[in-house]
């Protein structure tokens, strides 16, 4: 029982993965419903059955919104809910696309890219969307 | 059969203390001057405090702070922080102590100075999957919602501005309202923009501000000098913690912990004198309408139109003029449940101060004080009433 644990946590892996450039989503192997954000253990069944597969990149959006910024700083931003087509959804940034274009119900496809410095999940238009 | 908890406390004394602006003073010294006046309103000593709750946005132990400032030795005590909801909560969880004999006299305190100590700090630790994207805590939540609100059923921003506008009729009767003056929609809409749909007059004011409430068992509740306000029924829930693991934006655990708290009091909602919604937002009003049943999903909207929720309006709601126009220091829960009781109390006759006609309601009995947390996180709901309620 105790093997199910070993090694790194959940965060560190997602990290770890995001640095080889993978997009990781953890799926129950019971019954092959996928979660993010990644966890110790499956937040629907309680049990700790999750693996790690990579994800379709593939999504929509559920709600945006632009957060206003001086021009200086950056200027203005976008902040999404983004629903995965796996299923869960997860927050990100839609780029490549002036952030008052983001509409509800756009197909959108994950990428890795620096936000702010960091490595993270971003979306762009899907293409031909 | 009654819930073994329904009316079985009360509010005997409240408090507040540096409303807006408090230059010079501390989180610690407006819970602590809000619960000194709390205290005398219930004509009691503060030594007489013998369970302390509380949750602010500078302490990490603050029942502990606040017992030890006030010099008390409390048999139980409570810093459980569940955001801006934390303080109905605090009621449950004081109504239980009580009840169950634990302690006898109950203090649920807040304090902030965070306008005269320069502004909005989030309480909430950076969250991880989220906090690389740089939402602002917790706006973005709330903007994100109100924009998924307005797709889903077709609601204007001019719709939201309602809820500003009727907020600032309200505290423009009540002379303990921060902000004053007349507000349009017009202009709501024309503000800055801080995060589409939000202008600024869509987000709470960022005050000053200490409350605190007394509260002691039924059968010691009559003897102070004002007006007992039991406490009814209380309930909470909360489902999520981060806004992108929220199941479904549109529906709040408020519909759970307003139907508990009044199955728990035995009175349906329409039946409520007031209704206290926690209001950091203007979506916020509008989802909680919804969610305690006072109308279905996603019609809110038409059910605020032509001033219903505004002074002279048939449904009073955020009758001090809200945390959008009364005040909002961080937390706002407490200032939900205080204007609940006073309604109740200023009904009573008691002396409540003098506000603009129609700002005390005539004959309130019971008001519905609902508390949110965190973004949409945490919900709790508590019924407040007159002792003929009971």
């Amino acid at each position: 029982m105790t093997e199910k644990f070993e090694g790194a946590g959940p965060e560190a892996r997602f990290e770890a993965y995001l640095e080889e450039g993978k997009f990781m989503l953890q799926r129950s192997t019971t019954d092959g419903t996928y979660i993010f954000y990644p966890r110790m253990i499956n937040p629907h069944n309680g049990e700790a059955d999750l693996e790690w597969v990579e994800a379709s990149g593939e999504g929509e959006i559920y709600a945006a919104t632009t957060t206003s910024r001086r021009t200086e700083q950056g200027g203005d931003y976008n902040i999404a809910l983004v629903t995965l087509k796996e299923g869960p959804r997860m927050m990100a940034r839609v780029v490549g696309i002036d952030p008052h274009e983001v509409k509800i119900g756009m197909a959108v496809t994950a990428d890795i890219q620096e936000v702010e410095g960091t490595r993270a999940i971003v979306f762009q238009p899907a293409k031909g969307a | 059969m009654a819930h073994s908890l329904r009316a079985k406390t009360a509010c005997i004394g409240l408090g507040m203390a540096g409303m807006g602006e408090a230059p010079g003073k501390n989180a610690m010294d407006l819970m602590v001057e809000a619960t000194y006046l709390a205290a005398r309103d219930a004509g009691i000593s503060v030594q007489d405090i013998d369970g302390v709750f509380s949750a602010t946005a500078v302490h990490s132990m603050p029942a502990m702070s606040l017992a030890e400032h006030i010099g008390v030795q409390p048999k139980f005590s409570s810093s459980s922080n569940i955001g801006g909801s934390s303080f109905m909560a605090h009621a449950l969880n004081a109504a239980m102590a009580l009840e169950a004999g634990i302690i006898n006299v109950a203090l649920i305190a807040y304090g902030s100075n965070q306008r005269t100590a320069g502004g909005f700090k989030t309480v909430s630790e950076p969250l991880p999957y989220e906090a690389v994207y740089k939402p602002r805590v917790p706006l973005t939540a709330y903007a994100l919602t109100a924009n998924r609100y307005m797709h889903e059923f077709g609601a204007t921003r001019e719709d939201l501005a309602q809820i500003a506008v009727a907020a600032r009729q309200w505290a423009n009767l009540n002379p303990q309202a921060f902000m004053q003056g007349p507000l349009s929609v017009e202009d709501v809409l024309s503000a800055r923009m801080i995060s589409t749909p939000f202008t600024k007059l869509d987000c709470c004011l960022v005050t000053d501000g200490g409350a605190a409430i007394i509260m002691t068992r039924a059968e010691r509740a009559s003897d102070g000098p004002h007006t007992p306000v039991y406490l009814m029924g209380a309930a909470m829930e909360h489902h999520h913690r981060m806004i992108s693991e929220m199941p479904d934006l549109m529906h709040t655990s408020a519909k759970q912990s307003s139907q508990r708290a009044l199955d728990m009091a035995g009175f349906s909602v329409n039946e409520m004198d007031s209704y206290q919604l926690y209001d950091a937002f203007t979506i916020n009003t509008m989802l909680f309408l919804e969610d305690i049943g006072m109308c279905k999903k996603g019609e809110a909207k038409d059910f605020i139109k032509d001033g219903r929720i505004a002074p002279g309006g048939d449904v009073a709601v955020n009758t001090n003029g809200g945390g959008l126009s009364c005040v909002h220091p961080g937390m706002y829960g407490m200032f939900v449940m205080i204007e609940a009781i006073r309604q109740i109390r200023a009904g009573a006759g008691d002396d409540e101060g003098t506000r603009g006609q129609g700002g005390w309601l005539d004959n309130a009995k019971l008001s519905l004080a609902h508390g949110n947390g965190g973004v949409l996180s945490s919900q709790a709901t508590t019924i407040w009433g007159h002792p003929d309620t009971v």
